[in-house]
């Protein structure tokens, strides 16, 4: 393969895994900007989208879509009864301790997925088949479009939400000022279910497109989760937009590392990026700097 | 980050002195009492998990040391334990080192490699050690399983000699059994002594508001890197004596998930409580133990049990103690 064409081949893999880490940082940043707290569950949730998605499509022999489709659902109850019955009950918790609880919640969303549905890997056939693409020379996986399309679609929907719709103004103002939004008449509480829900739905969504080209299993989520929060971190905790670039950035460097330096050292890869932007830049490509007043 | 502080009031001298004596009795008393463990333990098994206990408190301790008394997350302590062990167990496998110089040289490289990462990622308020330890974990991890010529890679590090003291093997169970709790009991002293001194008190008021710790003239970013790497330390302290004891080493002990567990422990022992640190490690050694029979709904039971304590005690289950030693007291003075 000439050098130009594996370049390509590369970039193609970069921007699909990409943009799975850009819409899981979109479901980190929701979360931590509505609570402070770093949310453990993310990755579970990835995972159960990718799981669900196939059971669907096993048991009861639907069309891929509608599989898909069930399962994101199915998520997003989860993420609202998640919040329901373990964060709701917390009286005005720290954001570490409900870091914390997200930790046991992911232990036993991991779990849980393990007693239910098994350990085997599952996977399905992509959306519209398995026929390459050939672009160029390089070959694109029919599903890698679709990922880029819904990540696309998914981003727009985000966006919309949290500056059109009155449910996604009031969640910004109970972010930015928790006590004023409640003189405000939010609903606080409701606020963080919310975010607890889009957070589920967007770990669904990337589970459901991701698992054709990857396959899944109940352990795959934690690894996930992390790249996911790297990317977070790239494009600056709690921004929406930047997390989009942080994760095509950190899809596109971990392919570029992979293909060119060693598959091995892949991850080390992606985590020195972070530790280096979080030495030199801390609040991220696109974060701004946050003044606390005393 | 406001960690559950105890005693953040003035308190006058006497009162300080009066709660140091307690503590150190406390700790000579409990000290003591596990003594007895070879005697009462009904086999080597048993006796191993005494060892382990002692391992896993030094771990614990430390880790609870950072979080409770400097207010900061590490998600990296697993990574120090394996680092730890690494640099001991290497030490002695390669180039024939004594582990009396491997253990301290474990604290060493942990405390260095902690004040690499510490001082860019503790100069920042927030979150960001918790990040920056992520990241250090997985990069650990990758280099335990690549660096093959020096760690074995995935298969482990094997033939890492044991302890000897004066040319006797300190292998046997027993012997070991007293050598691993000696060496917790000094790193608990340690700990107490650091706490209940006046760069304690100074970290204690840190974890509880960073920015009037400041305004009292306590230099926030270097405390904060000087527990860091004191935590780090000891981790690598313990990974001394797990990789000596167990005469192996392999990359899935120090990995990401161990780092989750231990932070959990501090959480379920009680967080910046000192004698938390003792419930966390009999926890963490106990509840393989006991969840075993329950297969494949063991990590589910976990993950439960660790969500209904943070809901039901959230500042851990130390405080049932605190709470029954709280009540004994008063009934006494009622008298």
């Amino acid at each position: 393969m000439d050098p130009q064409t594996q370049l390509l081949q590369l970039l193609f893999a970069g921007v699909s895994t990409g943009s799975i880490y850009g819409i899981i940082a979109v479901g980190f940043n929701v979360i931590f900007k509505s609570t402070g707290a770093i949310n453990f569950t993310q990755g579970e949730w990835v995972m159960i989208g990718g799981m669900l998605s196939a059971f669907f499509f096993v048991s009861f022999d639907s069309p891929i879509w509608v599989a898909c489709a069930a399962a994101v659902l199915c998520i997003g109850v989860l993420g609202v009864l998640s919040e329901r019955f373990v964060i709701e009950p917390l009286r005005n918790p720290s954001p570490v301790t409900l870091t914390l609880v997200t930790i046991g919640l992911a232990i036993v969303t991991k779990s849980g997925v393990m007693l239910t549905l098994g350990k085997n890997p599952a996977g399905y056939p992509g959306f519209s088949g398995e026929t390459p693409i050939m672009i160029a020379g390089a070959s694109l996986h029919p599903q890698t479009v679709w990922i880029i399309v819904v990540a696309a679609l998914f981003m727009l929907a985000v966006h919309f939400f949290f500056e059109r719709t009155l449910t996604g103004k009031a969640m910004r103002a109970a972010a930015a000022d928790r006590e004023v939004a409640v003189l405000m008449g939010v609903r606080v509480r409701h606020a963080t279910m919310m975010a607890f829900a889009i957070a589920a739905l967007a770990g669904g969504v990337a589970g459901a497109i991701i698992t054709p080209l990857t396959f899944t299993s109940y352990d795959h989520g934690t690894v996930l989760g992390f790249k996911g929060f790297s990317a977070a971190m790239l494009g600056g905790v709690g921004n929406l937009y930047g997390a989009m670039v942080g994760g095509l950035l950190l899809g596109i460097l971990e392919s570029l590392a992979g293909g060119y330096i060693s598959s091995q050292f892949k991850d080390a890869v992606a985590f020195m990026v972070l530790l280096g932007i979080l030495f030199f830049r801390p609040t991220g490509l696109f974060g701004h700097k946050e003044i606390e007043k005393v | 980050m406001n960690a559950p502080v105890k005693h953040a009031s003035v308190q006058d001298r006497s009162a300080l002195k009066r709660e140091r004596r307690r503590s150190l009795m406390l700790l000579a008393a409990i000290w003591l009492g596990f003594l007895v463990w070879p005697a009462i333990a009904p086999n080597n098994y048993i006796l191993a998990l005494g060892s382990f206990f002692g391992i896993y408190l030094i771990l614990i301790a430390s880790l609870n040391l950072l979080m409770g008394f400097a207010g900061q997350i590490s998600l990296a302590h697993g990574a120090f334990f394996g680092l730890g062990a690494y640099t001991s167990g290497v030490l002695a496998v390669k180039a024939d080192v004594s582990p009396w110089i491997g253990l301290p040289s474990a604290f060493l490289v942990c405390a260095v490699v902690a004040t690499l990462v510490g001082v860019p990622a503790l100069r920042l308020k927030g979150h960001y050690l918790a990040m920056a330890t992520l990241g250090l974990n997985a990069i650990m991890t990758v280099l335990f399983n690549e660096l093959v010529f020096l760690t074995g890679g995935p298969n482990g590090l094997i033939g890492v000699p044991g302890f000897t003291l004066f040319g006797v093997s300190l292998a046997n169970e027993t012997a070991f059994f007293y050598f691993a709790w000696t060496i917790a009991g000094l790193v608990m002293l340690a700990i107490l002594n650091l706490i209940q001194s006046r760069p304690g008190r100074a970290l204690r008021s840190l974890a509880g508001n960073e920015i009037g710790a400041a305004c009292l003239g306590i230099n926030v970013t270097a405390y904060k890197v000087v527990v860091f790497a004191i935590s780090a330390g000891f981790a690598g302290v313990a990974g001394s004596l797990y990789v000596h004891k167990n005469n192996f080493a392999s990359p899935e002990t120090f990995s990401f998930f161990i780092s989750v567990l231990l932070v959990v422990m501090v959480a379920l022992g009680g967080w910046g409580r000192y004698w938390g640190a003792f419930i966390g490690a009999a926890i963490y050694v106990a509840a393989p133990e006991v969840f075993r029979t329950l297969e494949d709904m063991e990590l589910f039971m976990f993950g439960l049990i660790m969500i209904l304590v943070m809901l039901f005690f959230p500042s851990g289950l130390v405080s049932l103690f605190e709470r029954a030693g709280g009540a004994l007291r008063r009934r006494e003075r009622a008298r």
